[in-house]
């Protein structure tokens, strides 16, 4: 966690003090290495929801859930993250604050599937029925955005490749830019999976918790 | 011989039973019959339709009416089966859980079927294009299967949380939004707008591959989450 906290700390100086200023779009470029990583790091917190999804449906075990959850709360906070930095970076740059291409319009659909599955949770009757409707969530929206991303991508592309797209990346960015960016992938990376462990552990204590409460109201005890 | 039918019985038992009911009340079919025309008066107003822009507008529109319209029908589809305890029934008789998922569907296919079918001839009038050419309903086949799969399983998800009517179409909408797109540039290619570049087969691809794809995990999610 300390870790998490200087690399965090070094990744802002990084970011903020170390990077070359971009030539022609200026200081707001810098979103960049704060966009890009948490875009990743939502798309696979989605990942480790549809692994979370389906082993917990395979083995009915409270922790495949807790980790599902955990990590679409994650996915659900970058993904909303995403969709801020993304206008601020759009208006200088493009002129308008959001276009309906196929990248944007994919990661709101995955924003409002996701949300669609935390609201689940917490309007489901009981906690394993909660559990076990956000699996099918969970399995049924990520096997659903790829098909999205193709439609809304035949629908209309005009998104700028050079800025996102992988091949060009590497050419256009100066090395300082690039080691900035990775820098910032990893740093954020480990946040994540810092706050993944923090959430996964709180519910396992909550988890311990009620069946303390339980075991002592069985007993005749007072409840906490 | 037993192999085919007797996976087949379950469904077209399950599916008549929904039909019975339907055809007795009616409250289905009519009554998203009706919000879908109500939806396409406000449309006209809010778009100002008129003879310029009605060939842009008309596959929006059209597909606005019949998706949301369709989430009503299948908003219904579990939740007299809830309210009248038959769910448990259902779940008690010796029939497969792919087959009630199957024969759920089946009958939500048929109802939204009927809505459009009863529904394309008045648009056509409306918005006048040709109600008969093979591509869009084609369109309407494959769309409504898709919109069915998802939202058998889905309906079966909501009926079960509060608030139900509000988590229904939250769900559905987003997952099933190649769906909408898909259907949307078929039936503008069908109508003869020409404004779709790719041209209307590739769209319907689109909605056949969704339709595969929901059409086995569906079914496979169902029999997971009606196990208690």
């Amino acid at each position: 966690m300390a870790a998490a906290g200087l690399l965090m700390l070094a990744n802002t100086y990084l970011i903020f003090m170390w990077a070359p200023t971009e030539a022609t779009l200026g200081h707001v470029q810098r979103i960049l290495y704060i966009h890009v990583p948490m875009a990743w790091l939502a798309f696979f917190a989605f990942f480790v929801v549809f692994v979370g999804s389906v082993m917990y449906l395979w083995k009915r075990q409270r922790r495949w859930d807790a980790l599902a959850s955990s990590a679409a709360e994650l996915g659900v906070l970058f993904t909303t993250l995403v969709l801020i930095t993304g206008p601020i970076w759009a208006k200088p740059v493009w002129g308008v604050w959001w276009t309906w291409d196929a990248r944007l319009t994919t990661t709101l659909v995955l924003w409002l599937i996701y949300v669609g599955y935390l609201m689940l949770r917490s309007y489901g009757v009981n906690r394993s029925q909660g559990a076990l409707y956000s699996a099918v969530l969970g399995i049924v929206g990520f096997v659903d955005v790829p098909i999205v991303y193709f439609a809304v991508d035949w629908w209309r592309t005009q998104h700028q490749r050079l800025v996102i797209g992988g091949a060009t990346l590497e050419g256009n960015l100066h090395p300082d830019m690039r080691t900035t960016l990775f820098f910032s992938l990893a740093s954020f990376t480990l946040l994540f999976l810092v706050l993944l462990w923090q959430r996964v552990s709180m519910k396992r204590t909550e988890t311990e918790l009620e069946a303390l409460e339980g075991s002592q109201e069985l007993m005749g005890g007072r409840s906490v | 011989m037993r192999g085919v039918k007797g996976l087949l019985w379950p469904v077209f038992l399950v599916a008549r039973k929904d039909l019975l009911v339907e055809f007795r009340s009616r409250e289905v079919v009519i009554g998203s019959a009706v919000f879908a025309v109500t939806l396409v008066v406000i449309f006209n107003f809010a778009l100002n339709i008129t003879p310029e822009t009605v060939d842009i507008l008309a596959p929006g529109v059209l597909w606005a009416a019949f998706s949301f319209a369709g989430v009503l029908a299948m908003s219904r589809a579990f939740v007299t089966e809830k309210d009248q305890g038959s769910l448990e029934g259902l779940l008690l008789t010796p029939v497969s859980r792919d087959s009630i998922y199957f024969g759920k569907m089946l009958a939500l296919f048929i109802f939204m079927t009927a809505v459009e079918a009863a529904l394309l001839p008045v648009f056509a009038v409306l918005f006048d294009f040709s109600a008969f050419s093979p591509t869009l309903v084609g369109a309407v086949l494959l769309a409504t299967l898709g919109f069915a799969a998802v939202g058998t399983l889905f309906s079966a998800v909501a009926v079960n949380t509060r608030s139900r009517e509000i988590m229904l179409p939250i769900l559905f909408f987003p997952v099933v939004s190649p769906v909408i797109i898909g259907a949307v540039e078929a039936t503008t290619g069908a109508i003869g707008a020409g404004v779709s570049a790719a041209g209307p087969g590739r769209w319907l691809q689109l909605m056949a591959v969704f339709d595969a794809v929901f059409l086995v995990l569906c079914p496979w999610l169902f029999s997971l989450i009606m196990e208690e």
